[in-house]
């Protein structure tokens, strides 16, 4: 075997390595933990494109742990879809690192850099490993590591309401891993293998059984309060909120997803289309729940006061629009969902960065307080009008092309109606869009200095990962055949296709 | 009548002593108010799982599934459940570390831990 044989395994050795690494060389110089966090990641990024290369080439990569073949070891398999969502979340990992040094010097405070880092490249450890894994217990013990990392994370601000945030978030989170372990517990019981492809191949043969109907909506609730869907969201805005703004940007955009991102794979490869469909009928449930998430969201983000806090409502309801195309479940739709996916972690992320650049330079984030802002932060609010012309869906950002797909999917299917309220649901990401843009721009401030020349505008580490996100919302739309190379076969690959 | 609950309780009362206690723990989560309450409801909670997954791999008169020499016939109990359960509990040990931590922190900042007080020293600030 050579190097590069091993290159999945190195995407979790290496960066829980790091960690260790951060943790000794931050005793010696904290100044040492940022270069080598970020030096992780972006090797992360580059081995997961290198993958993603490979499986579009060559099939499937599997790899065995320690040389062991399932169902006695554990396997790593990356196919398009999960290599699609690696090289997602490294990107976005990487933009948060890069923003994250400054961030952390104003909101978290030096003598809790070191424990940050270790933690944050704990958190990124554990949403890779959740994401390449193909074992089902496996994705339990990835998905605690980043919970409890997440955890102390958001605890980590100097706001002592983050305390109870993340109080919130534990007891729910633990919950909800509760219920996942039971739900694999069924599973195992049912059909006496933890690897996911061993289970998708024994389980149609118990597809009537009690037991996995319950393991089925254990894992499915348990994930779903993992991603935020609409009812099961609670702790979310509080998270979001209250977290220093590196810590909103990684899990906004990467933690949700890759709960979103298992979710998909325990319906899709693990039950299959036919169990959803024919034996167990839940698709037109979760289209319905969707579509009062998307509403729902973007009503509540609506009535917010506060930027980070509308943000985050606003990611209730594009979850919702993810979950829209598990809900269709047709090659088009989930096309569109795929998209979703990546789509919504590039303009969330950038719109997070604007907020955080925001309580970086003004102190706040409450938007009252932020009238005629654009004039001193001319280049985030730029930043923040086209993410959030991408979250409106004006084309040709990529958010244009996700719901572009997403309707074509729900047409298709016969679901006028819910393409309708899908379309009602992006007016209403005009209300609490352009409600930002009309205060920064266009409402008169109190004075902010005297000099026309002083300007807010934040240190450049943050302004290139901003400005890049922002630029990308753009061009992935633009460019988006490129994509459609990587998300078609997924689409089908999950739909039990080649 | 008898016998069919015979069926549903006693014949498989491990699972039910296993809903009964997931049930305590989730009502403990939900209905009391403080906060190291409902951790220590999170615990009973995480337990119950427990004992769900070891009750899986029971097998009637099995023994430890340790290698024995050649020639020894024995029954084993299936040992993954009990590997996987050791794993989940360090990870409900760290849960609970990091949560009871977060306690402290929550009565440094606010004085107490009861979420009636915790919602009147927050409207208070």
């Amino acid at each position: 075997m050579t190097l590069i044989d091993h290159l999945p395994v190195f995407l979790i050795a290496i960066p829980i390595l790091a960690s260790l690494l951060i943790l000794v060389a931050g005793w010696w110089d904290r100044r040492l933990c940022y270069p080598i966090s970020l030096v992780t990641i972006l090797s992360q990024f580059g081995a997961a494109v290198i993958i993603l290369a490979q499986v579009m080439r060559e099939g499937t990569v599997r790899y065995y742990l320690g040389g062991w073949a399932p169902p006695l070891g554990i396997e790593l398999a990356i196919d398009s879809f999960n290599g699609f969502i690696l090289t997602t979340i490294l990107l976005l990992s990487a933009a948060a690192v890069i923003y994250a040094r400054r961030s952390v010097e104003h909101e978290v405070g030096p003598e809790k850099t070191i424990a940050f880092y270790v933690l944050f490249q704990l958190l990124v450890t554990g949403l890779v490993g959740m994401t390449i894994t193909g074992d089902i217990f496996n994705l339990y013990v990835f998905l605690e590591i980043s919970s409890i990392a997440a955890y102390a994370l958001i605890a980590s601000a100097r706001k002592p309401r983050s305390y109870l945030a993340s109080f919130n978030y534990l007891i729910l989170g633990s919950i909800a891993g509760g219920f996942i372990l039971i739900g694999t517990g069924n599973l195992y019981a049912a059909t006496g293998a933890l690897n996911m492809l061993d289970i998708s191949r024994l389980l149609p043969a118990s597809f009537e059984l009690a037991t996995v109907h319950a393991g089925f909506l254990f894992l499915v609730i348990g994930y779903s309060i993992k991603a935020a869907f609409f009812p099961l969201h609670i702790w979310l805005p509080d998270a979001y909120a209250e977290s220093p703004s590196a810590v909103t940007i990684l899990i906004s955009t990467v933690m949700s997803k890759v709960s979103v991102y298992a979710l998909f794979r325990i319906i899709f490869t693990i039950f299959t289309t036919a169990y959803i469909v024919d034996v167990f009928p839940v698709t037109g449930f979760i289209l319905f729940i969707a579509t009062v998430a998307m509403i729902a969201g973007a009503v509540i983000a609506i009535a917010q006061s506060d930027l980070k806090r509308m943000l985050a409502y606003s990611s209730v309801s594009q979850i919702g629009y993810i979950m829209f195309a598990l809900g269709v479940a047709n090659q088009v739709a989930l096309e569109g969902g795929i998209l979703h996916i990546l789509g919504h972690a590039v303009m969330k992320g950038c719109l997070f960065m604007v907020a955080g650049l925001i309580i970086y330079r003004v102190g706040t984030s409450r938007l009252s307080d932020l009238g005629g802002i654009a004039k001193v932060m001319p280049i985030s609010c730029a930043a923040f009008a086209l993410a959030g012309a991408s979250m409106i869906g004006i084309p040709p950002t990529i958010g244009f092309m996700s719901k572009y797909y997403l309707v074509l999917g729900a047409l298709e299917a016969g679901h006028w109606l819910y393409a309708a309220i899908l379309l009602l649901g992006s007016l209403l990401a005009v209300g609490y869009i352009w409600r930002f843009i009309e205060i920064a721009y266009f409402r008169d401030g109190r004075d902010r200095g005297s000099g026309a020349a002083r300007t807010l505008e934040a240190p450049a580490s943050m302004l290139a990962p901003m400005v890049a996100l922002a630029l990308l919302c753009l061009f992935l739309g633009i460019f988006v055949e490129g994509l459609m190379e990587i998300v078609g076969p997924a689409a089908s690959l999950l739909l039990g296709g080649a | 009548m008898i016998e069919s609950f015979y069926e549903l309780f006693f014949a498989r009362y491990n699972y039910w002593m296993a809903i009964i206690l997931m049930l305590i723990g989730l009502y403990a989560l939900i209905a009391k108010q403080n906060l190291v309450k409902k951790l220590i409801g999170l615990n009973i909670f995480q337990t119950a799982i427990f004992l769900f997954y070891i009750s899986l791999g029971e097998v009637r008169g099995g023994t430890a599934p340790i290698y024995l020499p050649e020639g020894v016939d024995a029954l084993y109990v299936n040992p993954l459940p009990h590997v996987l359960i050791l794993t989940a509990i360090v990870v409900g040990v760290s849960v609970t570390a990091v949560g009871l931590s977060l306690i402290v922190r929550i009565h440094e900042e606010y004085g107490v831990i009861d979420e009636a007080g915790l919602l009147q020293e927050l409207r208070r600030r």
